[in-house]
């Protein structure tokens, strides 16, 4: 091509009510950590927070350390990616995870003498099952709060045009004060303040956005538009309406943005990657068994899914509203012009026509201004800084083979920059003071993700690792110290990881990929050590081995349409010597890596189980399987802290969500 | 443990509330508030916030104040 198109994406002004703003929220997240840091006496204080804290304000810690780069800026880049079917992330995926393990899994976790997960796995099973887990753990919480950072310095350079380097450690330097000084306490704190942040910064944004198109109506009148223009214009295999509906097109794996299929979907999302990240991680267990008696522990998860379950309409809706929302600066009043696109719909779909002249929808030319659509800008390459911004030139989809990819009409596709939705959105939306307090969620999200990844490689390092192979019989102080230097090598190391995270578009496929290879058949291991007392470690071992194999084996065998083989799988085709697999989209190819991984380590583990011989008699499984584990008696509780009654209830609502939207 | 997160995080709140509020005062009809649909966004959320503080500290003071432990 001969002209190359330039994309500017425009500076945040802070003013200095923004700066008192970040300032305060600062001040106070250091503030904790000192204030916290005087309770500190034992290791059981920094680690497990002495088992001390009320069920309420471990249930919201617990979704918060969960709300870190890949939930806030993930989940708004997936709404602009894929609608509405986003939520299955929430309503299949997590809520249905946090209700089992609230009910079924809590009593082993809380009642035995764990201190951690993989602690119950040596309880459980024998050492070295302890051993893959805790190292593999170890090193996906460095991995993960490193991919937190690196997505911060990154957006703070963006937006702000502070120098990245100087982003990371800054945070890493914040964080590491205050999980140094106050342990898990003080992450616990810092994630409830971080909670309450996130939800009075994404509020007024939600309500902006709706109010501006005029309702759910307008959103779906827009994204209706979207998906026109996707299926019969940029020629992506959707049906033109499934942006709205998270359930109706799930049938095929053609007619959805996600190109995944129903089955793929329940067994994938639903059932193996949340029940193995809710139920087995110890970043979220560890807060329930911060928690102060059986009963809170248990009910901890329970709580959380009660904000959990609204969280779609605070993080995914934004990025819905991003891609409808043309980019005319601060002006009110939207037109909708008489384009050829406006021409085009009218011609082939007077319905949806009428739709779009209703509620005044721009039309697709002044949606796309520069490359970008909607608030959403499209990836730049060769960025310089100007008086405006950061100006790049705008970066179009490629063939595996490195030609353009082009649309029905012979044009260029842009790739678009998804994980930039929320804080355009921000941008469009908040006058000066409310923008300080929309980057301050931003900022508290980051660090949350940064800060629960820190506390539990602490843990699990110190417990799991130090104590059980290098340094057995030292005092607890000394654990204590150990507990604070790794909190200052885990920060480091995950200073390093920042530099690893910079291949995939969407934060969200990475992570999903590495929770696919190591959680996946973690689940299985766990739920066949629960429920079944003849499941033995040599089983666990291998089956977790052979689980972790198989995820490694699916995703170098398969690879999603339109990639080229390495990162995004196929790197075991040798150049087309072995055939591939190819799935619709990358989500499917992940959600599958986890089904056989999953399947794998069941299989397995059943087998070496049964031609092993049980060493653990069963005095030795005492609160550590079901069937031999007193049930916990909930009397003198009130019914609505009964973890049944609430679990139900959460279930019964998140049924209710799934049909709204179906 | 003795610090009850609801004092911190009534402060804070409070603290961002107010100053919002104030700010929202100080430039109540604005040309920016063209940004936000013409409301004031600064004014209103400061005031929920502050609110939502106010409570918070309330529930935190008393709790320890009674001598009941909310832990």
């Amino acid at each position: 091509m001969s002209d190359i198109l330039t994309y500017t994406i425009p500076k945040f002004t802070l003013t200095g009510v923004d700066w008192t703003i970040l300032l305060i929220y600062f001040l106070f997240v250091v503030g904790v950590g000192f204030a916290l840091k005087r309770f500190m006496k034992t290791s059981e204080d920094f680690f497990l927070s002495g088992k001390s804290i009320a069920a309420w304000i471990t249930g919201l810690a617990f979704i918060s350390a969960n709300l870190g780069a890949q939930e806030v800026i993930g989940m708004g880049a997936s709404g602009a990616k894929y609608g509405i079917a986003t939520s299955h992330f929430y309503w299949i995926g997590a809520i249905p995870a946090m209700i089992f393990v609230g009910i079924f899994m809590m009593p082993f976790y809380y009642g035995s003498r764990a201190r951690s997960v993989p602690e119950y796995l040596k309880l459980r099973f024998d050492e070295k099952t302890r051993g893959f887990n805790a190292i593999s753990f170890a090193v996906m919480t460095v991995f993960s709060s490193g991919i937190s950072m690196y997505a911060m310095g990154k957006l703070l350079h963006l937006l702000l045009g502070w120098d990245f380097n100087t982003c990371v450690l800054v945070s890493a330097f914040i964080v590491l004060v205050y999980t140094f000084l106050g342990g898990l306490t003080s992450a616990i704190y810092n994630e409830v303040i971080q909670f309450f942040l996130i939800v009075f910064g994404f509020i007024p944004l939600v309500f902006l956005g709706i109010y501006n198109v005029g309702g759910w109506e307008g959103v779906k009148a827009r994204l209706a538009q979207e998906g026109w223009y996707r299926a019969e214009v940029l020629g992506e295999q959707m049906n033109p309406d499934a942006l709205t509906h998270s359930w109706r097109f799930m049938g095929d794996a053609m007619a959805n943005p996600m190109g995944v299929e129903w089955f793929g979907l329940v067994m994938g999302l639903g059932f193996v990657l949340s029940f193995g990240y809710w139920c087995t991680d110890f970043l979220v267990v560890q807060r329930a068994m911060a928690a102060n008696s059986m009963s809170a522990a248990r009910r901890t998860p329970l709580i959380a899914a009660i904000p959990k379950m609204f969280f779609p309409l605070l993080v995914i809706l934004p990025g819905m509203l991003a891609i409808g929302i043309a980019p005319m600066a601060d002006k009110l009043v939207e037109t909708r012009a008489d384009t050829a696109i406006t021409q085009q719909i009218e011609q082939n779909d007077p319905v949806l026509a009428k739709r779009l002249a209703d509620f005044n929808v721009p039309s697709i030319e002044d949606l796309s201004v520069a490359g970008g659509r909607g608030l959403v800008p499209p990836k730049i390459s060769n960025m310089k800084t100007t008086a405006e911004g950061i100006e790049g030139e705008v970066v179009y989809k490629k063939k595996p083979d490195g030609s353009l990819l082009l649309d029905k009409t012979n044009k260029p596709i842009v790739e678009l920059d998804y994980d930039l939705v929320i804080p355009m959105m921000l941008r469009k939306y908040f006058p000066a003071g409310l923008l300080g307090l929309g980057l301050c969620a931003l900022m508290a999200s980051f660090m949350s993700g940064m800060a629960g990844n820190t506390t539990a490689f602490n843990t699990v390092w110190t417990y799991d690792i130090y104590q059980s192979y290098i340094n057995k019989n030292a005092s607890d102080k000394h654990y204590l110290w150990m507990g604070r230097c790794a909190t200052v090598g885990g920060i480091l190391l995950s200073i390093a990881a920042v530099y690893v995270a910079v291949h995939f578009n969407n934060i969200m496929d990475i992570l999903q990929l590495v929770f696919a290879f190591v959680n996946a058949p973690l689940f299985a291991t766990f739920m066949l050590g629960m429920f079944w007392r003849r499941a033995t470690g040599h089983g666990a071992f291998f089956g977790l081995l052979s689980g972790t194999l198989a995820a490694f084996l699916h995703h170098g065998l398969t690879l999603p349409y339109g990639s080229a083989a390495g990162l995004k799988g196929g790197f075991l085709g040798f150049g087309g010597t072995i055939s591939l697999h190819h799935y619709h989209s990358e989500m499917a190819q992940n959600f599958w890596t986890a089904i056989f991984a999953w399947s794998t380590c069941f299989i397995v583990t059943i087998i070496i189980s049964l031609l092993t011989e049980q060493k653990k008699k069963p005095e030795d499984l005492k609160g550590l399987v079901y069937s031999l584990t007193p049930k916990p008696k909930e009397d003198g509780i009130p019914w609505y802290k009964q973890p049944a009654y609430l679990g139900g209830g959460v279930l019964a609502v998140t049924l209710v969500l799934n049909i709204l939207f179906w | 443990m003795n610090l009850d997160i609801r004092v911190p995080i009534g402060a804070m709140f409070s603290l961002i509330g107010i100053l919002l509020a104030i700010y929202g005062l100080m430039t109540n009809g604005e040309l920016m508030y063209a940004k936000s649909l013409g409301i004031n966004m600064n004014l209103y959320w400061g005031g929920a916030m502050l609110f939502f503080g106010v409570i918070m500290l309330l529930f935190g003071v008393f709790t320890q104040f009674s001598g009941k432990n909310s832990k």
